[in-house]
């Protein structure tokens, strides 16, 4: 199962978990599980059904282009971190 | 690598190719060493108005009316536009490639609504027949205002008193909204172990407070634009930009048109460094083009480039850092606020995610403050967010080196990220150079070099960016003579058409002579996101390596078919195309092209790439000074520059990425700021006074490329545009304090703050 690491700004969600192991094998999948386990993470990561436009989705320490489309397998590592480019 | 073997200008390879790593000339020298390449400013046709634009003299202030009737009735004015011009974008918030923006911002901070919040703050515009009359026209535009005081400062606007600039801005905390109003617009926090834990294990703790200054990228050619919105309702714009699509998209949301609807042609461009990224005339002239029924083109003064775009934000910064007395870091606490400017969207995030990014620290927290004054909305520059970062850890750093009587590079050395190292924001890093880069300082030479004289230091720092990816797209075509027309939609600011054209030539075969690179217009490739976080050579790249493998794939097939056997029949090598069954049949690239009209369809390549496996790029500077203790002044006696490229695709490149990071970096270090009075004007807004270093204030900058060859990309790039001006003004700071003893706290370390720094430890009272 891959796990999910909760960002410090979330963990309120997640009663102080930092690391959550969920099913699915995608981004998507994992964080349909995570909001059926702790509700209100959905809205702290989507708006109008997508990934908030200044999140990005790490899969095993790689920002994934495609976001919530990304396949995790059973050891993925999870994160959601800010979408940066530069100047 | 011996020390005998370094040169001037290094290149420690890790891997040879046929094109990649060799130093062809650039496909658009000739036009630019003899003028004829066309930017924006040369932009010129039929029924041409000049456009001009009003601007505030005040830093605050709501505007209570705008009279623009004598303006209108001036003979040879042909349009005049404010904000109510505008569609009202109401509380629609839009994602143009820098995050998720409120429309009316943009909106808002193209054409004032009914508050300017900074000086320079656009209100009006007017196109009329010559500059001359437009100018003249502004004179006419009657704005009343009532005055507001400003703030100027992120800890002044963060007190609970302070003056609001939008009274609607509520913040958001830990990525949740708050009903806070405040001209804090975020808040967030990073955490990463027990940073209570770490710091009670720490045999020494050292904390400081730093203050980094408003600084303008520089770019030597202003902003300019030219639009055309033509009668059946398309716009064209041609325009000096990084992102002409981002241009396209911001315009059209503005305007509230389709996307489709606007068409942008970049022009050459002379210098961006994220500064070129925001849209601030284009849909003005856009407007008054509408309004004139005429081409518009407005070209901004230097003025108007301090005071009306985006530099990088000032900030105030709080780093605790903890160590064991081997050396080993404990625990890192880092306090960030960054002044935004007028509108939310500081550059604080990339801080945050950079503070600590060049060590293995097993506790740590970052808090990030996003806070807006009254200065220009700010944009990005050059790894935004990341300098200003690395000037307060970097300081520490050295500090705890002195402390704990530890070589400034051993301790680097000992607590560097590698792969594996899992980052403050969560994430591992994959393989990256840190320990190679620093590794490479150790051993140069000038790290050894006996430095003797009084008022003489050394000083040293690293510093890293991420880079990014982010979409891209290329064609390329064959033509008969053997060469192939390369088309992408990058702007070139920094060599990318040879840069990419040479990966293209690489899988081809080819010489990098032998492509025709074109940067085009917004409707003439696909989408291709900006020039900018040091993406082109990597993502534009890859794009090229990819249409370039299809081109390779159609001319095998095509050989093939010449030949009378199936494709995989075929070998090609190094540019020339085999028949694997023993004979001695062979064509070289040109032979096929010269064929491809008579044998079938034309061969086009194509490709359109969103690649993951971005290689961030670590940097690092040694660099040595002599201080004159009776003025204050810094005269930089030798500086070497240290940047893991991955590859470096063209080194000489790679070398002016280096050289043109540290110059800036030099500059944010010893001279540039925003010279704000109390009542938030600029002082210093022409290029006599807003100090940038020119060549006379410097030595060579003498480079190091580092080859950690990244897996995300086929021959090993990374980005190499942003690191290179990260460490600078900490390299400089440490390199002041070695010399005088004084420790700096402030940006820029010009002469009275040196002084300051002097006189303080000599126990001066005034």
């Amino acid at each position: 199962m891959p796990i999910v690491f909760i960002p410090a700004a979330m963990k309120e969600l997640t009663a102080g978990a930092a690391e959550i192991r969920v099913g699915g094998s995608t981004v998507r999948e994992a964080v349909a599980e995570l909001e059926a386990a702790y509700p209100g993470i959905r809205d702290w990561l989507f708006e109008d059904n997508r990934l908030k436009p200044n999140i990005a989705v790490a899969v095993d320490g790689v920002v994934s282009p495609i976001g919530l489309l990304q396949h995790v397998d059973e050891n993925s590592e999870v994160h959601f971190v800010a979408a940066i480019s530069g100047g | 690598m011996s020390e005998q073997s370094y040169e001037p200008n290094m290149v420690l390879s890790t891997k040879e190719f046929d094109v990649v790593g060799k130093r062809p000339l650039r496909h658009d020298g000739v036009d630019k060493v003899t003028g004829r390449a066309i930017y924006g400013a040369d932009v010129s046709m039929a029924g041409l108005m000049h456009g001009a634009v009003l601007r505030s003299p005040h830093a605050h202030a709501r505007i209570k009316s705008i009279d623009t009737s004598k303006a209108e009735a001036h003979p040879e004015v042909r349009a005049v536009v404010t904000s109510t011009d505008f569609v009202d974008p109401g509380d629609k918030a839009v994602d143009l490639g820098e995050g998720l923006t409120r429309l009316s911002y943009i909106r808002n901070n193209v054409l004032a609504l009914d508050k300017v919040l900074y000086r320079g703050h656009a209100v009006a515009a007017v196109a009329a027949a010559s500059l001359h009359d437009a100018l003249e026209a502004l004179k006419l535009i009657e704005v009343e205002y009532d005055l507001l005081p400003p703030v100027l400062t992120a800890p002044d606007a963060m007190k609970e008193d302070a003056p609001l600039l939008h009274e609607n801005l509520r913040m958001t905390e830990f990525g949740r909204p708050t009903d806070k109003v405040s001209n804090v617009s975020d808040h967030f926090r990073h955490e990463k172990g027990d940073i209570e834990q770490g710091f009670a294990e720490a045999d020494l703790i050292v904390e400081r407070e730093f203050d980094t200054s408003t600084v303008h990228q520089g770019y030597i050619e202003p902003h300019n634009t030219t639009a055309l919105w033509n009668n059946d309702d398309r716009i064209h714009i041609w325009t000096s930009t990084q992102g002409p699509f981002t241009i396209r998209d911001t315009t059209a949301a503005i305007l509230d048109k389709p996307v489709s609807q606007v068409r942008v042609t970049p022009t050459e461009i002379g210098g961006g460094f994220g500064g070129k990224i925001p849209v601030y005339i284009d849909p003005v002239a856009a407007l008054l083009s509408n309004k004139s029924g005429h081409p518009v083109k407005i070209v901004m003064s230097r003025a108007e480039v301090l005071e009306g775009t985006g530099p990088t934000p000032g900030s105030h910064l709080k780093i605790k850092m903890g160590v064991k007395s081997d050396g080993t870091m404990m625990a890192a606490q880092a306090w960030l606020a960054y002044e935004a400017g007028a509108y939310p969207g500081a550059m604080v995030v990339p801080g945050g995610m950079c503070v600590f990014a060049a060590y293995d620290i097993p506790n740590v927290t970052i808090d990030g403050y996003d806070v807006v004054v009254n200065k220009p909305s700010t944009a990005a520059y050059r790894a935004p967010g990341a300098t200003n970062a690395a000037f307060a850890t970097e300081s520490v750093v050295n500090e705890i080196a002195e402390k704990l009587g530890i070589d400034p590079l051993d301790l680097r050395l000992k607590n560097a990220s590698k792969e594996g190292t899992r980052r403050a924001d969560g994430p591992k890093f994959p393989r990256i150079g840190c320990l190679e880069v620093i590794e490479a300082m150790k051993n140069h030479p000038h790290y050894s070099a006996p430095l003797e004289g009084p008022n003489r230091g050394r000083g040293v720092a690293v510093g890293f960016w991420f880079n990014a990816g982010l979409p891209s797209a290329c064609n390329i075509a064959v033509n008969p003579d053997g060469t192939i027309t390369l088309v992408e939609g990058s702007p070139d600011i920094g060599g990318t058409r040879t840069s990419v054209a040479m990966q293209a030539a690489e899988v081809l075969g080819l010489p990098a002579e032998k492509v025709s690179p074109s940067v085009v217009d917004t409707d003439s490739v696909g989408f291709t996101a900006v020039t900018g976080g040091s993406r082109v050579t990597f993502s534009t790249g890859l794009a090229a390596i990819e249409a370039a493998r299809d081109v390779r794939e159609q001319m095998i097939q095509r050989a093939a078919k010449i030949w009378g056997v199936e494709s995989d029949g075929v070998e090609f090598r190094k540019g020339v195309f085999h028949l694997k069954n023993g004979t001695e049949n062979r064509m070289t690239f040109s032979e096929l092209a010269a064929q491809i009209a008579t044998t079938g369809d034309p061969i086009v390549g194509r490709a359109g790439v969103n690649p993951p496996g971005v290689g961030g790029s670590f940097s690092g500077n040694i660099v040595d000074v002599e201080v004159d203790p009776e003025t204050g002044k810094v005269t930089i006696l030798r500086f070497t520059a240290f940047q893991d490229a991955g590859k470096a695709i063209h080194p000489s490149y790679v070398e002016g990425q280096m050289q043109g990071g540290s110059v800036q970096g030099i500059g944010w270090a010893l001279n540039e700021e925003y010279f704000m009075n109390a009542e938030g004007k600029m002082m210093n807004s022409s290029l006599l006074d807003y100090r940038m270093p020119t060549s006379l204030d410097l030595p060579m900058i003498d480079t190091v490329i580092i080859e950690v060859a990244n897996p995300g990309h086929p021959f090993g790039a990374r980005g190499v545009g942003e690191a290179n001006i990260v460490p600078p003004p900490a390299a400089l700071a440490n390199a002041i304090n070695n010399a005088v003893g004084v420790a700096m706290n402030r940006l820029p370390m010009n002469p009275v703050a040196v002084m300051g720094a002097i006189w303080e430890k000599n126990g001066a009272t005034d």
